[in-house]
Order: C-alpha cells, then structure tokens, then sequence
C-alpha cells in the first residue's frame, strides 16, 4: 500500500541523507521525497511516500522514528488529508496545436509559464493522478520535458504535524 | 574540579576537559596529523590516561571491551582517513551489540574539507549506518556540548557507539573560548523510553501466569540494562526455565538449576527443544536475531510471545509479537513483580512440574557431551579446564569461530559481564585488544581470551600494547589449523570442499608471544592443559600466551543447520569427533 509519511526533521547537514541511507541500507523503497524548510528555520519538512506491506511500513516509521535528528512524523495515509504535487511540462507545439494545448492547460486549471514560437512551459498542480492524467492527455511526442515535485501533504482540521 | 564559566580554553583543551568532566578513565587512541593539537592537549594532563594501541581497529576493540565490562562508556580517539576508516569495524561491532562509545575522529581543517584534502575522508559519511549518532563539530563554541550530547546518546537507551569528528581547525590551540560543560542536555528529537506501558504488563503479567510451558528468553538488554538482579528474582519467583542468548549469557547464573543453557544454532537441545514446544516464551531484552530464531516460520510454533525492549523497532521486526512492552527492562521487570507478587493467582504448580519433567528429559541427552577419552586435547575440556582453574570468576573475551561457541557453552557464566564477545557483527580479531580493555577496568581480575589461531592474528599487534600498559592477560589459543568454523561448513554443506579455510604457515606462537616480551607455552596432551593454565593463572603480572594444540577435527554441537527450525538440530554423532573420516 502507499504511504505517506511526513517527517519533522532538524534542519542540519547531513539529515537527508540519514533518512535517504536509512531506506537504502534496509532496502525500503523511495517512491519521491522532498524537503524544505518550515516556518521554524532550525526544522525541516520531509514528505515521503513509500510503498510496502503494513509490516514493513510499521518497521520504516519505527526506524525513522529511531533516527536522532527526527524529531516528530506522521502517516498521512492513516488519516484524512489532502496532497499535492507540482509539475512543469515542456511542451513542443506549433501553429494549430497551440490552440488545443492552451484549452488542455485550461481544463487541469494549468497555468502557462513560458511561451516561445515552438514551446510552452505549463503548470499544474494538484494530487499526483491528476498529474498523470495531464501527461497521459498530451501526445507523447511533444513532450520535451517533465518535472515533478513529488507529492507534499498536510492533514485536515486540527490534527497535524507540530511541535 | 569543576572548571568556572570564565576559563578560556582551546578546542583541544576543551575536548580533554571535557572527558575529565564526564569522568572518562581512558581513551584509546593513535595519534596522527589532524589530532596533533588534541594529542598536545593530552600530553598536559594526567587525569585522562591516554592507551596507545598498534592498529586504530585495536583500540576500539579495546574500548569496547572495557565498556561492556564495566557499562560505562568506552572511548577512542583516532586520526582522520585512514586512523578513521581504520576505526569503522570496532564501530560495527559496538553498534551490533548496542555498546556505549564515543568515537572522537580528527578532520581536516574546516576550510580543505570536500577538497580530498590529505588523509580526509567523509568520516561523518561512512560511519552513519553503523552508529546511534554521528557529530561534525563545526563550531569551537559547540563542542563541549557536542561531547555531553554524544556521550548522553551513546549511554540512554539503546546503547551505541557515537563519532564525533572534529576538523583541525576546531583544535587550534591559538583560539581560546569560554568554557562550561553543561550538566545535562536536552534534545527535542530525542527521548527514549524508560517506563513500560502499564495496560501492557498487566497484559503480560496474565499471560505469564496462564502459561502452562512458559521460558523465559533473554538477551545482551538485561545486562545492558543492569537487571540480572531484576531477572533472577523474576525467574525464580515463577520458577520458569531460563535461556540466554550468546549476548545474554551470566544475566542468569549459568549454575542455576533453572538455567537451560543457551539457544539458538549452536544452544542446547533442552532450551531449543523448550522454545519449540512452548506455550508462552517472554522476550527479555532479546532481539529474535536469526542465529537465534533458526527458520522463521518455524519459531516457537505454539507460543504467544511476550516482548520487553527499550527500542521500539526491535518490536515484531522479525517474529511478530503478542504483547510489546516498551521500555527498560529493569523497570519493566520491576513493574511486573509487583504485579505477580500481588496476583491472586500463582503460576500452575502441575503443568510446570510436567514441563520440568519434558525438559529433564530432554536434558538427559547431555547434548554437550563430548569423547573425554580421546588422546587429543579436545577443545572443550580445554574450556572445561579454563574454568576450573578460574573457579567460573574470570573475565573472558573472544574472538569469532568454533573457540567462541565453546567458550560460550563450556564456561559456566554466573555472572552478567563476564563474558565479552562479538555476537552481532562477529568480528574475528575482538578479543586480545577486548581482553586489554578489560584488564585495564579490573587490574586484579583475571582475564583470559579464548581465540584461535586465525582470529589472533588479526590484531595480534596489540600484544605490544598489552607490554606497555602492563596488563597480563592470559590468552588461550585453540590452535586448530584450521579456520574452524568455516571449515566445519564447508564439511557440512560443501562436501568437505576445504577451500582456503585452513592456516598452512602459522607462526610459533611460543616465539611470537617471547618477541613481544611475553611468555608463551605449547600444551599438546591433554594432561598437560591443567597444570599449564594453573601456571599461566599464577603468573599474575605477565601476559601468557597458551598454544593449545587441539584435535582438528572437532566440530561444534549441537547445531541448527540453516533453514531448519528449532526442533531439528544436528546432534553429536558416536564419540564426538568430525564425521569426516578424512580428517581424522
């Protein structure tokens, strides 16, 4: 199952790559992970999403429970939350694809960043399918670029990731 | 004396007083370029004893021995690169077995670091999956409180071994700070868990007193932990039978009669046979390691599991556990006698006193029988003799082998810390500079390390640090020719297929342990074994290096083959000696 797990880390050298060994030396997988800072700048925030059997998911919040530098973290899964992702596309397109691009863009509420006489550069946010559905709309062959931040979340109401 | 907030003093200065502040004995250490200002720093004092070793891998191995003989902290000081990389084995080793350590490793200066500066190495980098924690000071004004802090990781729950590196630059004896070290520290990421969770022991304590085939399954935690007082009165308050594991062993006196020997690939038959058929096995401070569980899906069948450790990713890593209880295992023992002692019901006198009949039963194979006639010297009458004439009270380490399996089922441990050995990692090359360590903590105990001419020579070297610090240990070498253990193996799995398992040119011990102003002996009948230890033991201020000439062929039983549950061991066959009629 996938899980997302969201980490409150010290923001010091070296603290990714604990996290980053940790998976590798027991052999977890990584599906994304992504980091930056929080409005306390002596912490971090990590999401990860990670896929595995309950009991190996178990083992890798224990395990990075057990890392010094943690300091708190959550499974998102486990609880109402919402998740996004931010993607940039490079697309090739000229003359009367332009058009049909730009109503695509339009329909995933994308926002077009960067326009030369062959490209555009368009945005879009939102959970990690709605991503997938974008690519999956656009001619493959057209598609010069991808980049995707990997998915970030935060949960509902009260509950929460805090000290 | 506590230094005053108004001293000024040197990185390298405060590193020294630091140690002095947190009442460190020894380091051991080796010098090199980017810890000359530390090693300066040292030369000006004497209330922290410096012990130079001969290899860096010796004095982790030696700092670790005196920690696990005495539960205080061990602590090493090394150069960067290669007195670094030198270092990581020793570090593996304490991490395995959960060893407090403060590992302080000298850097390049702050400024050449990333430049593959000379003798750099990322030593932050290549220690992280084999420590608890890992520092790199980057600050003077930080460093005291980096030391406290390493020394508060590595000592608090789950013990282990912590690196702080420290750039030359940091050791500049030119800039002097304020110093202080603070009395304690207090870090938001990190608070291990001391008590056990009440809902949980009341769980446990009902289970245990249900049980009608209950053991009692313990590990290296408990003396971790310092409960052996703790689990002897627990283990005597139910009268269960109790099984240590290789880290476990003396938690529970040896001699008891409630004492069923160690479990797991190479324990006896009564306690693995016990485990298999059990109703209720209590886990205490155990980590259900493979050498001990045998075939997963074939441990303990029957048994509900009850699971007490201070880390809580110990918990159903492996074997998934009915109750988990969390915490110190002294406090959770604690708890739970309480509890028992309050309990209106008692453990059931006739299904115990059934279960005791089962497991005599089982005893009465005499699993460790071995052929006492043979003109051999038999290694472990070798063992049986060691603790004869060290009347069960000596220290001993070991090295890693067949020499560390017999030491472990022939010498009778009453006692937690006594026996010192590499059981995680199993490091070959542990036991002389351990046995150093050791002596060093208790000058008037006697020492022995049970090796073999394989492992000794992995950090034999140290045998000139044994000269100078004057530490007389006594070494036991099961000369067996071979690298025992793998050959063993080999005869079992590979059709004796020897492959580079054997010791062609050894070197004559008696002459190697004379050069390096030691006294050495060669023991080649088994009538000569006695009177030999009686005499090495007598020379109380000399290191005595015992050659013992051992039967070849020997193997270690009983043993659980992999991929075989617990049931199904492999038991001497006729008189003891190898089934390889080649060798004999």
């Amino acid at each position: 199952m996938r899980h997302i797990i969201s980490i409150l880390i010290e923001n010091e050298s070296g603290a990714l790559s604990r996290v980053a060994g940790l998976f590798s030396a027991r052999g977890y997988n990584i599906e994304s992970l992504n980091v930056a800072i929080t409005e306390d700048s002596s912490l971090s925030r990590m999401t990860l999403v990670t896929r595995g059997s309950e009991h190996i998911v178990e083992q890798i919040i224990k395990q990075l429970n057990k890392l010094i530098d943690v300091v708190k973290l959550i499974d998102l899964a486990e609880s109402t939350h919402i998740e996004r992702e931010l993607m940039m596309v490079k697309i090739k397109t000229t003359g009367h694809t332009r058009g049909e691009i730009r109503s695509l863009a339009e329909i995933f509420r994308g926002k077009i960043l960067d326009v030369t006489a062959t490209t555009y550069v368009i945005e879009v946010t939102g959970p990690s399918e709605k991503l997938d559905a974008f690519v999956a709309a656009i001619a493959p062959e057209t598609i010069l670029e991808v980049v995707r931040s990997g998915p970030t979340g935060i949960s509902r109401g009260e509950k929460g990731l805090s000290l | 004396m506590f230094i005053e907030v108004s001293v000024e003093l040197s990185g390298a200065q405060i590193l020294v007083q630091s140690l002095k502040d947190e009442g460190v004995e020894y380091i051991f250490g080796y010098p090199g370029g980017a810890v000359l200002h530390l090693y300066d720093a040292i030369f000006q004092q004497d209330a922290v004893k410096h012990i130079l070793v001969r290899h860096e891998q010796g004095a982790t191995h030696a700092a670790d021995g005196y920690a696990r003989a005495t539960g205080k902290p061990g602590v090493v000081l090394v150069t960067s690169g290669p007195g670094a990389t030198n270092a990581v084995t020793g570090i593996a080793t304490a991490y395995m077995d959960s060893i407090p350590m403060v590992i302080i490793s000298g850097q390049v200066p702050s400024p050449v670091i990333g430049s593959d500066a000379f003798q750099e190495v990322d030593m932050v980098g290549i220690t992280r999956p084999c420590v608890k924690h890992n520092f790199l000071v980057k600050d003077v004004t930080k460093l005291a409180e980096t030391v406290k802090k390493a020394f508060y990781v590595a000592t608090t729950g789950r013990p282990g071994p912590v690196v702080v590196d420290i750039p030359k630059d940091i050791t500049d004896p030119n800039i002097k700070v304020p110093y202080k070290y603070p009395k304690k520290v207090v870090m938001r990421s990190y608070n291990p868990s001391v008590n056990g969770d009440k809902e949980q022991i009341k769980k446990a304590v009902e289970l245990l007193l249900e049980a009608r085939k209950p053991v009692i399954y313990s590990g290296g935690g408990v003396i971790l932990g310092e409960a052996s007082e703790e689990l002897t009165e627990f283990s005597r308050l139910l009268g269960y039978p109790v099984t240590n594991t290789l880290m476990g062993l003396g938690a529970y006196p040896a001699t008891d009669k409630q004492f069923i020997g160690m479990l797991g690939m190479h324990g006896t038959y009564e306690a693995n046979m016990a485990m298999h058929e059990s109703d209720l096995i209590i886990a205490i401070g155990a980590r259900f390691d493979d050498r001990v569980t045998g075939k997963l899906d074939m441990f303990c069948p029957y048994a509900k599991i009850i699971h007490i450790d201070i880390d809580p990713a110990s918990i159903s890593k492996t074997v998934k556990v009915d109750v988990a209880i969390v915490g110190e295992v002294k406090n959770v023992l604690e708890q739970m006698l309480g509890m028992i002692k309050d309990h209106k019901s008692k453990p059931h006198k006739k299904a115990l006193d059934e279960w005791w009949r089962q497991i005599d039963q089982w005893r009465s194979l005499q699993c460790l029988e071995f052929d006492r006639a043979s003109t051999l010297i038999k290694p472990q009458y070798a063992i049986e003799q060691l603790y004869a004439v060290t009347r069960g009270n000596a220290y001993v380490t070991s090295d890693v082998g067949q020499h560390q399996m017999w030491a472990a089922q022939y010498y009778h441990f009453d006692k937690p810390r006594r026996w010192i050995n590499s059981g995680g990692l199993g490091t070959m090359g542990f036991g002389l500079p351990a046995a150093i360590g050791v002596k060093l903590a208790f000058p008037d105990a006697d020492v022995a390390c049970v090796t073999g001419e394989a492992s000794i020579q992995m950090c034999i070297q140290e045998l000139s640090t044994a000269l100078q610090y004057k530490t007389p240990i006594k070494i036991i070498n099961l000369n067996n020719r071979y690298m025992g253990m793998v050959r063993q193996w080999q005869e079992f799995s590979y059709e004796s297929r020897y492959s580079h398992s054997y010791m062609d040119t050894i070197p004559e011990f008696v002459k190697l342990a004379e050069a390096y102003g030691h006294v050495g002996m060669r023991i080649d009948k088994p009538e000569e074994v006695r009177p030999a230890l009686e005499e090495a033991f007598a020379l109380k201020d000399r290191t005595v290096f015992l050659d013992i000439i051992t039967d070849r062929t020997e193997n270690v039983y009983p043993m659980i083959e992999a991929g075989k549950g617990h049931h199904d061991m492999k038991l001497r066959v006729a008189t003891g000696t190898s089934t390889d009629r080649e060798l004999a």
